[in-house]
């Protein structure tokens, strides 16, 4: 009871600053302090929201299509290559150096290069996400899989379990919490790597809108499709969190008295 | 003969000796209880019987058989109870049946039975996390217990126990010791059990084994004659004062 109460005057803290912060924002526009035509108020943000609301919800359906194949993707990749790191030391050895280095080259640096060898189509945009995808999961999934408790293995080892068993009945299980954190972050990370796959070229999806609007300095609608893009990744994240704790009931459950 | 015994078992670690010349045996039904100050090569020595490890010199005999450096022939109970967290506890005491090769509905069919003699009854479907701390130790027993006598066999189950009840408070220990005592008598098991507690030695156990010094041997082998079921006020009478007076002795001149 008192944990409920608490959890909603924590909400009541966050929704309130987000109020204040759109007050303010209407103020700043009302007020003419920052020309409308660079800074458009919440109003008109809503008003474009509305207008080019079946355009947006088309541009979404293409973007979020590619977000869940590359994830889909990604996800599948970070988790064998986490397995195989995890039972070929020689492997973790020459691999892991490998996998870093592609997380520092700048996403928007090799996007260009993705359009000009897989052409305008979904091609470049699922690999750009697969590469920012697969690189949380496979260290978030592999860490899981080490931090399986030693003693644990024992036991298993001692019950004459082989290895196969002891990365079911062990292994999997303890890297799950891992990979769940890690598929909030690839997901919000898929759906930024689509717009940006797609400011450099397409027919369809968030970011071909992005830049089009940019382009016809439409400011009201860019704002609006901010917005669309960050709830997108709101909502996709908490589904994640549904689907944690659906998938790890025994974090829900509370010690009970004897 | 012996159900099970090791001969002359000496286990190094680079090129250090941690147990040296260990012979034990262990027969029907019997408790016996390895008693040493901490460091003498206790748990070594269960990882060894167990199969974990694999000893320099010597052997490891199971009814006959030998099995030394091969794992899966004898039950082990490390000293947490490691109840996996995220299973159920059915499936948690069903896991040493579904290694085995068991269908998983015959395996909890199985493990489910033993419930109400272990004291868990009601409990199969909840998490570890549940429970207090003397039902996981009572659980962690029973999927020892399955596992000992996982084909059927009764005759043949052999359980190593490392300090099975270190991590219970005094109350909830003494209550365990005699629920121990209680479903020894019913099920067919012999045990093995590491402890430093000399009363929960003397109170537990037929044979006492101790294994003392660095690297760490069995110097002395003390039989409790007391017959069981043993009285419930054993631990307060002259007979287990004299057993106490001899093991502190006998620790003592080492």
């Amino acid at each position: 009871m008192k944990r409920k109460s608490q959890n909603i005057i924590n909400k009541f803290y966050s929704v309130s600053a987000v109020l204040l912060l759109l007050v303010v924002w209407q103020l700043v526009c009302s007020f003419s302090i920052v020309p409308e035509f660079m800074l458009p108020s919440p109003a008109k943000v809503v008003q474009a929201f509305i207008n080019d609301f079946g355009l947006l919800m088309s541009h979404s359906v293409t973007s979020l299509m590619e977000a869940g194949i590359g994830l889909a993707l990604g996800v599948l990749i970070g988790f064998i290559a986490a397995v195989l790191m995890d039972h070929y030391d020689w492997l973790y050895k020459g691999l892991y150096p490998l996998i870093v280095l592609t997380q520092t080259i700048p996403t928007v640096a090799i996007a260009p290069l993705l359009v000009l060898w897989l052409g305008y189509e979904m091609a470049p945009k699922v690999v750009l996400i697969i590469i920012v995808t697969f690189f949380p999961i496979a260290v978030g999934v592999l860490n899981g899989f080490r931090s399986a408790d030693k003693d644990t293995i024992h036991l298993l080892r001692s019950m004459g379990a082989g290895k196969v068993q002891i990365f079911w009945h062990v292994k999997f299980p303890s890297a799950l919490g891992a990979f769940f954190s890690s598929l909030r972050i690839s997901i919000s990370y898929s759906i930024v790597g689509a717009v940006i796959a797609e400011w450099l070229g397409g027919t369809s999806g968030l970011g071909v809108y992005m830049t089009r609007v940019r382009k016809s300095f439409a400011f009201d609608k860019m704002f609006a499709v901010i917005f669309l893009i960050s709830f997108l990744s709101l909502l996709l994240m908490a589904l994640i969190a549904v689907l944690q704790k659906k998938c790890m009931p025994w974090e829900q459950v509370k010690k009970e008295e004897e | 003969m012996a159900e099970l015994f090791t001969k002359n078992v000496t286990k190094k670690f680079d090129g250090k000796t941690i147990i040296q010349d260990i012979s034990i045996e262990v027969h029907e039904k019997e408790l016996v209880c390895l008693l040493g100050v901490s460091g003498a090569g206790k748990t070594t020595l269960f990882n060894v019987i167990s199969g974990l490890l694999t000893p320099e010199e010597g052997s490891i005999y199971l009814n006959g058989t030998e099995i030394t450096g091969e794992a899966g022939h004898i039950s082990y109970m490390l000293q947490k109870d490691l109840l996996l967290p995220y299973k159920t506890m059915v499936d948690n005491i069903a896991l040493p049946l579904i290694i085995k090769g068991e269908k998983k509905k015959r395996a909890r069919e199985k493990a489910s039975s033993y419930f109400k003699e272990f004291g868990l009854e009601g409990t199969q479907m909840k998490y570890p996390n549940q429970l207090s701390g003397g039902m996981r130790q009572r659980a962690a027993l029973l999927r020892t217990y399955l596992f000992a006598n996982h084909d059927g066999k009764e005759e043949n189950g052999i359980a190593l126990l490392d300090e099975p009840f270190s991590a219970l408070d005094t109350i909830t220990k003494s209550a365990i010791h005699q629920w121990y005592l209680d479903v020894m008598e019913k099920i067919h098991l012999s045990t093995i059990f590491i402890t430093h507690d000399i009363d929960e030695a003397i109170l537990l156990s037929d044979r006492i084994y101790l294994l003392t010094g660095k690297p760490g041997r069995i110097t002395d082998e003390i039989i409790i004659e007391e017959p069981k079921p043993r009285r419930k006020d054993f631990n307060l009478t002259e007979e287990f004062l004299a057993y106490k007076k001899k093991i502190i002795e006998k620790l003592g001149t080492i």
